[in-house]
């Protein structure tokens, strides 16, 4: 089901059959060009494939951005062992609702991704990780897997092709952290999500240590239509190196909040306004996370810019997983930082001292800071605990709690000094009510 | 310990996903199937989850502590978790937990003494553009407000 009104600026590829009758059935999915991708890959030479989406200038729809074509040619094709690909449907960047809606309106088009995938790197298994949260998305997936070897497009000899593939579920049970890839790694084989040293990395030694193609759902999503229409449409959709549509899942302070597919390079104020229909209650803009927690956050003047992963990175911000919240004029940044800090400290599964200390003392800080009882020296020292976890870490977990906080701390000093000497939050009354 | 049948068949299935000699792998998604159908994860869960992955106890012990999701004592029969996480802070988030809080009378992760309800706050559970949002055991309630909430919470407790 959708959850909120289509925009007229939207240019559907991944969501093209959202609001279709039945949309996630196997027959919905033959009508409108299902499967077509596949059998054209499969008269295809791997090789022939991953040029394709070279060519399409996919990036990682994660959040870390890596040119996919080039992924998936860091696997052994050659290797005797066997490979696999993982489906990473761990979606728990805060911002981002987007996996979800993928899966459930269109879990066939996430299937021929996989196989296609499957036959470009020579594996034969894959397997969805799904956050455990989702569990109806794990049911509703199961049924479409089972749908799909019903009917000859999964298992043994796929429809004639002498490709054979299996595809399987498998839960995760509630940890942010197995969202990075080599922590999903450890948590498939059964243990702690805890991230692993890199190199070898896991294309070359992944799960079970064999070579595993490991790619976020939305990536998958955009694979048959790559595939089907070719890659240079793809790209053309998008800007220079930045090829496609991405799902912009915009919340926070905002007249419609939802999931639109935009282009990629779409403006951010277009987005805010154009699309999202701007701030309830004539409130002014404040900042823009652009995608998900981890980002450093844009200030209302910064706002006016192409979101595609180069022009975000050269403005020191990452378009990252497509969670774009917008904050008003009455939102606290002292807060927000806290929040955001509170959720990583959480989340940090302890493993490198820098994120597990640094987290937890930026938390109690903050939570301090915000209470009133900061001092002045405080303010940089925030930003100092913050760099020195930057770059110290196995995996991104100790970054991403450090890029926005010193995003916060630069860009918004004032809301900082407003809290010193003892003055209560100056904001304290001023959030949104919830909206019915 | 004993499970329904379609647990096992759940679990069976599970087992024959992996590559052969990897059921360690099962040792998750098994511990959340059946904390769903025995109510909590006690040491009897453990070794019997640790028997049919042939792994250690302690191996599945360590497991228990680091997913959020597994819990090992009994939840409510009627688990509230409601996001406090940026998109839901910025839709009233904080205030729903609180009023969740004073409408059931219990605090992070307690459970009311009939045992009906049991609140947590969670973090980003993927309802961003519909925040706020909670769930309720595994279904999603989206736009939530204290008044919505109230509601849902009295056909909750008719229900019984």
């Amino acid at each position: 089901m959708l959850y909120n009104e289509p925009s007229p600026l939207e240019v559907k590829v991944v969501t093209k059959r959202f609001g279709l009758p039945n949309s996630a059935s196997l027959d919905t999915y033959l009508a409108t060009d299902g499967f077509k991708a596949f059998f054209k890959a499969a008269g295809m030479t791997p090789e022939q494939i991953i040029e394709e989406v070279k060519v399409s200038a996919l990036r990682g729809r994660g959040g870390a951005g890596f040119p996919t074509g080039l992924k998936w040619s860091f696997v052994p094709r050659t290797s005797p062992k066997p490979k696999y690909v993982i489906v990473n449907a761990d979606e728990s960047e805060p911002g981002t609702c987007k996996d979800r809606l993928l899966m459930e309106n269109d879990p066939h088009q996430l299937i021929e991704g996989i196989l296609i995938a499957g036959r470009a790197v020579d594996a034969h298994k894959g397997y969805i990780y799904i956050r455990g949260e989702y569990r109806y998305l794990i049911e509703h997936m199961d049924r479409a897997i089972a749908e799909a070897y019903a009917r000859g497009y999964l298992g043994k000899n796929i429809q004639g092709t002498g490709f054979d593939f299996d595809v399987y579920t498998h839960s995760g049970a509630g940890a942010y952290e197995c969202g990075e890839e080599t922590a999903l790694l450890d948590s498939i084989e059964g243990k702690r999500g805890i991230p692993r040293m890199k190199p070898p990395f896991p294309a070359v030694v992944g799960a079970w240590q064999s070579p595993t193609l490991l790619n976020n759902v939305e990536t998958l999503c955009a694979i048959p239509a790559i595939i089907r229409d070719g890659g240079a449409a793809f790209a053309a959709l998008g800007t220079p190196k930045n090829g496609g549509t991405r799902m912009i899942c915009l919340s926070g302070h905002v007249n419609k909040p939802g999931v639109y597919e935009l282009p990629v390079g779409f403006n951010l104020l277009r987005m805010i306004y154009e699309v999202g229909g701007g701030l309830p209650n004539g409130k002014k803009l404040k900042a823009v996370v652009p995608g998900g927690s981890s980002c450093p956050l844009l200030k209302a003047d910064e706002c006016d810019i192409a979101m595609d992963f180069d022009t975000l990175a050269k403005a020191k911000s990452m378009l990252g997983s497509g969670g774009t919240v917008i904050l008003n004029e009455d939102t606290c940044m002292v807060k927000f930082a806290l929040r955001i800090m509170k959720f990583y400290a959480h989340e940090s599964c302890g493993w490198c001292i820098p994120c597990r200390e640094g987290t937890a003392w930026l938390k109690k800080m903050l939570d301090r800071f915000h209470s009133g009882l900061g001092q002045k020296s405080d303010i940089p020292l925030i930003g100092e605990l913050s760099k020195n976890m930057l770059g110290r870490t196995f995996c991104p977990l100790g970054d991403a709690a450090a890029m926005p906080t010193i995003a916060i701390v630069e860009k918004f000093p004032e809301d900082f000094e407003a809290h010193l000497n003892g003055n209560p939050c100056p904001y304290a009354h001023a959030n949104e009510p919830a909206y019915a | 310990m004993t499970f329904s049948p379609e647990l096992e068949a759940r679990f069976a299935k599970l087992l024959e996903s992996y590559p052969p000699g990897r059921t360690r792998s099962a040792v998750v998604p098994m511990l959340l199937y059946a904390q769903d159908e025995v109510g909590h994860i006690s040491t009897e869960l453990i070794e019997e989850v640790a028997r049919r992955c042939k792994v250690a106890p302690l191996q599945v012990d360590e497991v228990v502590g680091y997913y959020s999701m597994l819990h090992r004592k009994p939840l409510g029969q009627h688990h509230v978790q409601v996001c406090t996480n940026i998109s839901c802070l910025l839709r009233g988030g904080e205030e729903l937990y609180e009023h969740a809080s004073q409408a059931l009378g219990v605090g992070n992760k307690e459970v009311t003494a009939d045992g009906q309800f049991s609140l947590e706050e969670v973090e980003c559970i993927g309802a961003c553009s519909w925040a706020p949002a909670i769930q309720v055991n595994y279904d999603f309630h989206h736009f939530v407000t204290p008044e919505k909430l109230d509601r849902l919470i009295a056909e909750l407790r008719k229900a019984q």
